[in-house]
């Protein structure tokens, strides 16, 4: 069994204009799906996170306000997951709630490092 | 919005309902193991409104008030990660995760897995490896958010000994490894020890003789409110569960007509009829209906069935006392006791006269 982290991009900005109602039933989707996915021994860890951030970059370490990706580049948040290999991680992504919101998922597999 | 002064009558009541709410939703959460970290919360949830009710006064909704506080304090537990780790149920991986760790609080907290949560609280308290008289206890502490005063008081005991009956209980949680779930596999049985435990505490209530009369009519209610939560439910609205509230019903129905002003019993033969509820018959009846099946009659079938036939009786000597003898005859095969032998042997003679 490999390890494969997800990166969530670009989920449109319809939450902020919803109605609470609606927000809950999304989010109720999201704990529908990690639910699922913890009964099936897939789901590892992971967190939503902020859009904004700081940046400390290179050898001098300065610290800049950023990311200043495009907004749907900006990754909204990660999950890592079991999976026998890419092709099952890819469709177990299918089943993420993000894409009613228009997001894309990045799925890569976490490296081993040699010994 | 209500006077501050008035904030510690009403919130009794309210307390006591919520409180058992709470608890069930919250060891629903951390684990039938850390029932204590969820009773600490419920405590510390009360105890924040006593002190900013009194000054602000009661809020409108003040349930929602009581939840909001509890799911935050719920939330930031869970949020210092050495707690979430001791967490071992099929929800635990949806609390150690923001993407849905307050989604998932908040859904518990809807009227449905209240509901649920409830109904899973009642099975684990009432488990058949607990003893009947700490199943009672541990159920009106948990469940019906009473004190160990008032469990003591109506059970004419002392406070010592409704918390030693408490803490067994809680200690079968962890020896006998009991789950918080719904039995589905092993329902008949586990309903049977459910029922059985209500039935003894609204007799508690029915009965009883201790002299606080709040308390007693307290136990009663709290019999008829989870046995209510049972019909509700798909799984677990079996017959016999409809037959046990039509019983209490039924029973109910005769509260107020069954003492005199010192409050000595009334024999049935000399209780004022008019004093009798006739909504809470009509509702026993109609239960009584919705337990028909076709696996036979269980105990409160019969019961139940003796007591419609008293409720829906003219007068005394209108009764049908032939039908209620043949019901005891039936009862006495099921459920021998010397008890039901003497009233099978007194009814026969009010039949005979």
């Amino acid at each position: 069994m490999e390890k494969f982290m997800y990166l969530f991009r670009g989920q449109d900005d319809r939450m902020s204009t919803q109605t609470q109602a609606q927000t809950d039933e999304h989010m109720q989707k999201w704990g529908a799906w990690m639910g699922d996915l913890a009964a099936r021994g897939k789901f590892v860890a992971g967190e939503p996170l902020h859009k904004e951030g700081m940046q400390v970059n290179g050898s001098g370490k300065t610290v800049t306000d950023g990311p200043f990706v495009e907004a749907k580049e900006v990754v909204g948040g990660y999950l890592i997951v079991n999976a026998k290999d890419i092709h099952e991680a890819v469709e177990i992504s299918k089943g993420c709630p993000i894409f009613e919101h228009n997001g894309k998922v990045e799925v890569r597999q976490i490296q081993k490092m040699e010994l | 919005m209500t006077q501050p002064g008035n904030v510690h009558q009403l919130v009794g009541h309210l307390f006591r309902q919520e409180a058992g709410k709470m608890a069930a939703v919250l060891t629903r959460i951390f684990g039938l193991h850390n029932i204590e970290q969820a009773e600490d919360i419920v405590q510390d949830t009360l105890l924040q409104a006593l002190s900013a009710w009194k000054f602000k006064g009661i809020p409108e909704n003040p349930q929602a008030w009581l939840y909001t506080v509890a799911k935050n304090k719920t939330v930031d537990l869970l949020r210092t990660q050495k707690r979430r780790h001791e967490i071992e149920n099929d929800i635990s991986v949806l609390l150690k995760t923001e993407w849905t760790l307050v989604p998932t609080v908040k859904n518990h907290f809807l009227k449905n897995e209240i509901d649920d949560s409830q109904l899973r609280m009642i099975f684990a308290c009432c488990h058949p490896s607990i003893p009947y008289e700490s199943q009672i206890a541990l159920t009106l502490k948990t469940l019906c958010g009473l004190s160990t005063s008032e469990i003591a008081s109506g059970f004419l005991t002392n406070e010592e000994t409704i918390s030693k009956r408490i803490y067994r209980a809680k200690e079968k949680f962890k020896t006998e490894n009991i789950q918080l779930e719904v039995p589905v596999n092993d329902l008949e049985t586990r309903l049977d020890a459910v029922l059985k435990s209500l039935y003894l505490l609204f007799n508690e209530g029915y009965n009883s003789n201790s002299t606080n009369e709040i308390i007693r009519e307290d136990l009663c209610s709290e019999a008829m409110r989870l046995c209510i939560l049972l019909t509700e439910n798909e799984i677990t609205g079996q017959p016999q569960s409809f037959a046990l509230l039509s019983l209490m019903c039924l029973q109910a129905s005769r509260f107020d007509a069954r003492l005199d002003d010192q409050g000595e019993i009334i024999l049935l033969k000399d209780q004022d009829r008019s004093k009798w509820n006739s909504k809470l018959i009509g509702k026993g009846i109609e239960y009584l209906k919705q337990s028909q099946s076709k696996q036979g009659a269980t105990e409160y079938h019969l019961e139940a069935s003796i007591a419609a036939c008293h409720a829906l009786a003219e007068d005394f000597d209108a009764t049908n006392w032939k039908y209620i003898y043949n019901v005891y005859c039936e009862l006495s095969m099921i459920k021998p006791s010397p008890v039901i032998e003497m009233n099978k042997q007194c009814f026969g003679v009010c039949r005979d006269h």
